[in-house]
């Protein structure tokens, strides 16, 4: 998203604070180990650039509840991109992080917010090449509905029924400085850049 | 978001440290797809590259090969032999003629300095020059910074020495360009009659003796001699070439402890470098090579990446 597209929204409302989201990612990594009897095969993949960060936190809290040590990993998703020739910009590549043979393991995908499902479609595709994960999952901090792909979170943080207009905004401390979730309106306009994720 | 200001990558000398710090992280992050067990990604499926080369190359134009493959784009390559480049056909007719095939983006190597400026001004395609005669070759530039810049972290305070044959390097241009723009020192050596006569111009320093090149430098980088060049004169033996301006283990010890030697390739072993530091730890001339193709993946993506 541009500055001058920035300057046309407006906070709507807070949906998630920092003490929200801390809680929402310790049921979270419950309900990983709960759902997978255990750590035994998981690896946790975030997805850059928010997704990181909150795979990381899971995977600490995970580690503190189970006494086990789960693998982290960091994926990213511009070179998968199915809207790259539809963008004005370049996304900057970040470069991705699998730190052990994924084939046969349960990857579970970390993002802050499912909106279309076409992030997690490509972050998908990303890792068959690296390998033929047993099982996927999905972790994310946001669903705000609006799916395009037959595409759904095995772990959500918070369902937030959202118009499309809007824009839910995540910050994290590790990359804002501060910890929150809020939704975006915009001022008296439609969306300009059609569906396309930032 | 960041981007590079032109369509065409046709030399060091006009991009601005921000074009080759984006470049350069970019192709970094290249760098580990090359490492993957199934090295492709599908970024530019669809897209169609053309390469033409006027010149023989082997290196170059594979790393461009690969860079295109990895990154799933079309390549089409024309070589110099069997082809209409050697029918005597003009540049200019062959300008239009790459335009109305439609490549999204042309590599050009040409022996002419400006070729690939002039089909860059003449098509609309991006156009990446892969070498034009004694000017510039950035791809190769932009390798040997990043290869440089992955040990050492940063390229700023750094002295670079390059050694060799100056006057025929298109190398040697895009190297001292690039470093100096990322705040890098550079110190050229090689004999007078290698060494043309605007060189300082660039803004580098020029050392007769190589030895006085070589004193505490953190990157040394050797040129390929061109043995053909002794029959025109510019130098009198290859052994004496060799005596004063070959980089062996005593001369490379005059640089810091610890210096980062490179060599574009191909090597005169036991010419302008010797063996047993070629092969030693200090060399990362086998790192320039996957570097090179992550680079070219890096300008494929910034170039080709996005949408209009």
């Amino acid at each position: 998203m541009n500055s001058e597209e920035k300057a046309n929204l407006r906070q709507k409302a807070q949906i998630m604070d920092a003490d929200a989201i801390s809680r929402a990612l310790v049921r979270i990594s419950h309900e990983i180990v709960e759902k997978n009897s255990g750590t035994e095969g998981i690896i946790l993949v975030g997805i850059h650039r928010r997704g990181v960060p909150l795979a990381e936190r899971l995977a600490r809290q995970i580690e503190r509840i189970e006494g086990t040590e789960v693998p982290c990993g960091n994926l990213d998703i511009t070179l998968y991109r199915d809207d790259l020739t539809l963008r004005h910009d370049r996304p900057l590549v970040q470069g991705t992080y699998v730190p052990i043979d994924i084939t046969s393991r349960t990857v579970i995908l970390v993002d802050d917010v499912l909106f279309t499902g076409r992030t997690i479609r490509a972050a998908m595709d990303a890792l068959m090449d690296f390998g033929r994960p047993g099982a996927i999952q999905v972790v994310a901090l946001v669903d705000r509905g609006h799916r395009e792909l037959p595409i759904r979170a095995d772990f959500v943080g918070k369902n937030v029924p959202t118009s499309r207009q809007e824009v839910v905004e995540v910050a994290v401390r590790e990359i804002d400085g501060f910890e929150e979730v809020v939704i975006m309106e915009r001022i008296g306009g439609e969306a300009s850049n059609g569906g396309v994720e930032e | 978001m960041a981007e590079l200001k032109s369509k065409d990558v046709l030399g060091l000398e006009h991009m601005s440290a921000d074009e080759i710090q984006l470049i350069l992280d970019t192709a970094d992050s290249m760098r580990e797809i090359i490492d993957r067990p199934i090295k492709q990604v599908p970024t530019l499926r669809g897209r169609n590259v053309l390469s033409l080369f006027y010149e023989s190359s082997t290196r170059t134009k594979i790393s461009f090969d690969l860079a295109c493959r990895y990154l799933s784009a079309g390549a089409v390559s024309v070589a110099k032999s069997g082809s209409s480049l050697d029918k005597g056909e003009s540049l200019r007719d062959t300008v239009r003629n790459v335009e109305v095939m439609g490549p999204e983006l042309v590599i050009m190597r040409h022996p002419s300095g400006g070729a690939p400026h002039y089909l860059a001004q003449n098509v609309t395609s991006s156009v990446i020059n892969a070498g034009d005669g004694y000017h510039e070759h950035p791809t190769q530039g932009l390798l040997d910074m990043m290869s440089v810049r992955r040990r050492t972290g940063t390229l700023e305070g750094l002295k670079v020495t390059i050694v060799g044959d100056l006057f025929h390097s298109r190398v040697a241009r895009s190297d001292i360009w690039g470093f100096q723009k990322m705040g890098s020192e550079v110190v050229v050596s090689a004999p007078s009659t290698l060494i043309p006569p605007d060189i300082e111009e660039m803004g580098c320093r020029v050392e007769p003796r190589v030895e006085d090149a070589l004193k505490d430098a953190d990157v040394v980088c050797v040129l390929r001699l061109q043995l053909e060049r002794q029959k025109q004169s510019f130098f009198p033996s290859v052994r004496e070439y060799h005596a004063l301006y070959g980089i062996n283990a005593r001369r490379l010890g005059l640089a810091r402890p610890g210096a980062l030697l490179m060599h574009p390739g191909p090597m005169n072993r036991g010419v302008e470098i010797t063996t047993d530091i070629a092969d030693g730890p200090q060399s990362i001339i086998l790192d320039q090579v996957p570097n090179g193709v992550a680079v070219r993946m890096a300008l494929l993506y910034l170039l080709l990446g996005g949408g209009e």
